[in-house]
């Protein structure tokens, strides 16, 4: 399924502090005996060791606590912040290698980055932050209001082109911060906790919207966020963070079902079960069963089928690949793996 | 928290070395008589530092006279230009032209005030001062704020620069205005270049430190989407970093205006042009009262208009609803330009809208001063006794001392041991309730001033005066302050400023002490009653944005010329910075402190005293330290209604071309003034770990 790799972080380091160079001179420690090192030498290693590949059309989510170092990554991949050590591919080119000219070129045709304060300039309305990064290319004013009313349009802004930052509410600034960095047509779009300033129902509300855009424009994506269930939401895959050092990446159910340790656990721990249950996890044999029980994938995810099993109380069929009966998903059935589930710890459910 | 013996003991030490001090302090004031040298600095100790400096100034008079006079001549030229052209200017294309900048600013009320200021200056027909002023001002601030954005900018980018433009910045601030009017004058010539150069000296430090803070402040999240916008350097800095800045620096422009506006009156001291301030100036040195509060009012009105117009045209929210095309995006320009081309057409065929017609003004002065007259002989014994109460239990005792004051003439009794054996024991009284109280500082303080008042500060001999100063010095703030607080003395003493100075730190330590008292209690009121607090404002803008002098005429008009007046002038200047930061420390006090001390049970006045003004502490510090600022800087002003200090002896200096006599006083202003922040700012720490250590 997963299409050529558009973005590779391999071995990333950042390190605050006043002479980080010396560490990387001829050492062969391993990345979490150097980061001690440096901690011990008076130095901060914001990001240790990062690596991971986004594909192309992928949805990728980094999440972590509060100073884990999610921000500096994200940076770092469009050197906003330079890293101090690794490397940074954009479709197999070396991105730190590239001298301030051509990294001008590249923000401004293949990237855009969302903030999540949104980082609107309070002087020029919605119509004319959306088109300033149109402008600085030196587009013709006509192509400017084109592209700009597209993507205008695109995030549901329609009639509020002429209206200042400050006469918008939150959800509306971010929807404008959106727009901008979309107006350039960027392959790879970065979102650095573009939901973390608004209200849970807001946010919620932006996160449908991201999807719907996402699923008409496919980018690849790296998404920034602390909040498990967002993650959740949109991940396709995601990568854990940990005091500067990606602890796990996986699928979200990966994650869920397979910690590698309690402090992913942890995270995963709150997420009510029936989000991530699939339907083969819940079957029983039913040998019995009436006829023309409506069929579902395995893959189908038990929290879309609930309506599904209102409407046909006896059950519902589940069917391999190639058609091979795998069993069938009651009230019952689906009651009792719930049950199971939220007594177990996390890791037992896989193999229960 | 120390050990308790530890701290007790190094308590006891310092109460001791306080008492050594007071006690040495008592000694040499009582015998002073037998020890002249005590009294005042002995001459022969002095160094010639005016010598020096005025045979380095001929020396550099000397070698850069052709440079200095060559730029003289460069600056003479946009000004000659500018002053020519408001010159020919006809009023009714000028009023044109401010009004719609006016309404542009501020809509309609600050249009009609435009219009009525104008009104009034034609009708007191003062347009060609005004604008032989405005002319230095138009000239002055663009090329202040030229210099103060380029410096903020590059103070911005190099910290270092940002280190070396602090203290140039701070010290062209604080010595006195009068100061360096007089190494402009000798460098660049009589004329008035001198006051366009002060202006611009004057008026750049506020533009440079907006320029810092409007660059720096700018929200990181901002930067970063300019330079994922693909920003290249250029553009970052143009059109995001100094474009999302630029309320604050045009509110720097607002600032450089109106201290560029300030310098520009002072200067007109030195005369040589036919502008506003002169016109006072001169009408108040001949007792012209009437002439002189016409003219004045003219500058407060300037003042005012500019202030606002500046101030409006920086804060004004973007347009809402765009015009599009050529026309509506210079809606502004052309109206301008159109309205100034009709009425230009209209002066063409009606010469009385060219020069306004004599015979359209009028003369209040003479009224006025009759007014004035009747008035202060109607209330003069009110004013007389109100002043001489306060002249001889305030100002004289801490001047000369009590035991020097106290006769038949001032207090209706011979003063005899038994007054002094009575104050003595009241004084210890005081101190000694304090003490019992557990307040030992109080006791101290009591002690101290009981001391002062019944010398008076002339009195305490140099070497007192130095031993308390340098010891409260280190109580304040440790060994650095007291170091300071030496290096100040050496100074003073060495140039042979002391008597000066001394007297200096009498008036303006009086009249600070006494703006503070005031500031604060209707600062309190203010925060406590809106309504109050609303009718306070615009006094407090007026007062602060009147150029200084302004402030002197109506005082002197009721007070004749002394140090009384003087002492007025300077409380009104100096009392709207304690208002402004008490009521605004009072009205910031969290929220959530308030909240719960109320849930606790706090009476509105414990609410106040216990909670609100402990809170509010450090920014009435602030007060404080700006009160002196401003104390100090009003006092070189006050030179001209006669008091006897140093402000008095760089007047004297500045007229008599007296560049080391000038210069010296100048930079003894300026270290009493430097001294006092660096006391301010002790005291203020020690406020903040206060309320940091209460807090668990
Ligand atoms: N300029 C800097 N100098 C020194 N340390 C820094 C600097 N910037 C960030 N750090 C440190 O690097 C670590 C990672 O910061 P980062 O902003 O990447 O965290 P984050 O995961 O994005 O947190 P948050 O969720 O709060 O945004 C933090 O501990 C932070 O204190
Ligand atoms: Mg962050």
């Amino acid at each position: 399924m997963p299409g050529p790799v558009k973005l590779s972080c391999r071995n990333l380091w950042k390190v605050y502090g006043p002479d980080p160079a010396r560490f990387f001179v001829g050492t062969n420690d391993a990345p979490d005996a150097l980061a001690q090192k440096m901690r011990t030498g008076g130095h901060m290693p914001a990001a240790i060791d990062v690596g991971f590949d986004v594909h192309v059309g992928e949805t990728f989510v980094i999440m972590g606590l509060s100073g884990s170092g999610k921000s500096t990554v994200v940076r770092c991949l469009s050197r906003l912040i330079e890293p101090d050590h690794g490397q940074v591919l954009l479709d197999g080119q070396d991105l730190l290698a590239k001298s301030d000219r051509e990294l001008i070129e590249i923000r401004r045709h293949k990237m855009g980055m969302v903030f999540q304060n949104f980082g609107l300039l309070p002087h020029l309305n919605v119509i004319e932050n959306i088109s300033f990064p149109l402008r600085l290319q030196g587009l013709s004013a006509e192509k400017q209001r084109a592209r700009a009313a597209h993507v205008i349009e695109l995030v549901g802004l329609t009639g509020r082109e002429h209206s200042y930052p400050s006469q918008l509410s939150g959800g509306q600034q971010q929807r404008v911060g959106i727009a901008r960095s979309l107006a350039v047509e960027p392959e790879l779009w970065l979102l650095d906790e573009p939901f973390s300033a608004l209200d849970p129902l807001i946010r919620r509300q932006m996160q449908d919207e991201f999807l719907r855009i996402q699923r008409v424009l496919k980018k690849s994506i790296v998404f920034i966020t602390h909040d498990f269930l967002e993650a959740l939401r949109i991940a396709d895959r995601m990568a854990i963070m940990r005091d500067g050092r990606i602890v796990q990446i996986g699928t979200p159910e990966e994650l869920i079902l397979n910690p590698v340790d309690d402090y992913v656990a942890q995270f995963t721990g709150e997420v009510p079960r029936i989000k991530i249950l699939r339907a083969h996890q819940c079957v029983v044999a039913m040998p019995g069963r009436p006829d023309g029980l409506p069929q579902v994938a395995p893959d189908d995810r038990i929290e879309g089928l609930l309506p599904k099993l209102a409407a046909s109380p006896a059950g519902l069929d589940v069917l391999g690949p190639s058609g091979v009966y795998l069993g069938t998903v009651t009230a019952a059935s689906l009651v009792e793996t719930l049950g199971r589930a939220e007594s177990a710890h996390p890791s037992q459910v896989a193999h229960g | 928290m120390a050990e308790p013996s530890k701290a007790q003991t190094s308590d006891r030490k310092s109460l001791l070395i306080w008492i050594l001090v007071l006690l040495s302090v008592l000694v040499l004031a009582q015998w002073q008589s037998s020890l002249p040298d005590l009294k005042s600095y002995p001459a022969a100790w002095t160094l010639p530092a005016t010598d020096w400096l005025n045979t380095g100034m001929d020396w550099v008079v000397g070698a850069f006279k052709p440079v200095f006079r060559a730029l003289s001549a460069v600056m003479e030229y946009p000004l000659f230009w500018v002053s020519g052209f408001l010159g020919w200017l006809p009023w009714s294309v000028g009023t044109v032209i401010a009004v719609i900048i006016g309404y542009r600013a501020g809509a309609w009320p600050l249009a009609a005030f435009t219009g009525g200021s104008i009104l009034y200056i034609l009708l007191m027909g003062l347009w060609p001062d005004t604008m032989n002023s405005l002319a230095l001002v138009a000239v002055s601030v663009p090329l202040a704020v030229l210099l103060g954005f380029g410096l903020g900018v590059a103070g911005y980018y190099s910290p270092r620069v940002e280190r070396f433009l602090t203290p140039v910045m701070d010290i062209t601030q604080t010595v006195p205005a009068f100061a360096y009017l007089l190494p402009i004058l000798i460098l660049f010539g009589f004329g008035p270049v001198v006051g366009l150069i002060a202006g611009i000296i004057f008026a750049f430090p506020p533009m440079v430190k907006n320029t810092i803070i409007g660059l720096r402040d700018v929200p990181s999240d901002i930067i970063e989407s300019g330079l994922m916008s693909g920003a290249t350097k250029g553009q970052l800095f143009f059109l995001v970093r100094a474009r999302a800045g630029l309320r604050q620096i045009l509110l720097g422009v607002n600032q450089t205006t109106m201290a560029a506006l300030n310098m520009i009156i002072v200067a007109s001291i030195i005369g040589g042009s036919e502008d506003i301030g002169w016109r006072v100036l001169s009408t108040l040195r001949k007792a012209e009262f009437g002439e002189s509060l016409v003219a004045g009012i003219v500058i407060a009105l300037m003042a005012m208009v500019l202030d606002r117009i500046t101030y409006g045209l920086a804060t004004r929210a973007p347009d809402m609803s765009p015009q599009q095309g050529f026309f509506g995006r210079h809606q502004f320009g052309l109206t301008v330009m159109g309205a100034a081309a009709l009425t230009y057409l209209a002066a063409l065929g009606l010469p009385d809208l060219q020069t306004w017609p004599d015979d359209w003004t009028v003369d209040p002065a003479g009224g006025l001063n009759f007014g004035i007259e009747v008035f202060v002989l109607w209330a003069k014994p009110v004013l007389d006794s109100v002043k001489n109460f306060i002249i001889f239990t305030l100002v004289l005792p801490l001047k000369i001392g009590l035991v020097n004051v106290v006769g038949p003439y001032t207090w209706g009794f011979t003063a005899t041991v038994w007054h002094a054996v009575g104050y003595a024991a009241l004084v210890a009284a005081g101190s000694g309730l304090a003490f019992w109280r557990g307040r030992r500082g109080q006791a101290i303080t009591i002690v101290s001033f009981g001391l002062i008042m019944f010398f008076g500060l002339t009195n305490l001999t140099w070497p007192g005066a130095s031993l308390l100063l340098i010891w409260f010095g280190f109580r304040s703030g440790g060994a650095r302050l007291a170091f300071w607080t030496l290096a100040a003395l050496v100074f003073i003493l060495s140039t042979g400023s002391y008597d000066k100075a001394i007297l200096s730190v009498q008036l303006c330590g009086l009249a600070v002490a006494a703006s503070f008292l005031i500031g604060t209690g209707l600062g309190i009121a203010a925060a406590q009653s809106d309504p109050f607090s609303r009718i306070l404002r615009p006094i407090n803008d007026t007062l602060q944005t009147m150029p200084v002098f302004v402030l002197l005429i109506p005082v002197i008009m009721i007070f004749k010329i002394g140090e009384f007046s003087a002492l007025l002038a300077i409380i009104a200047y100096a009392v709207v910075a304690p208002i402004r930061y008490t009521e605004y420390g009072l009205r910031n006090v969290s929220k959530d402190v308030i909240e719960a001390a109320t849930s606790m049970g706090a009476t509105r006045s414990q609410l106040l005293w216990r909670v609100k003004v402990p809170l509010a502490m450090p920014n009435i510090m602030l007060g404080l330290n700006q009160a002196i600022m401003f104390g100090i800087s009003m006092l070189v002003v006050t030179a001209l209604v006669g008091t006897d200090e140093l402000g008095q002896i760089i007047y004297i200096g500045l007229s008599k071309g007296n560049f080391g006599i000038g210069f010296v006083a100048g930079m003894a202003m300026a270290v009493i003034a430097l001294l006092a922040d660096q006391y301010c700012r002790a005291w203020q720490k020690r406020i903040d770990a206060k309320l940091k250590g209460a807090r668990p």
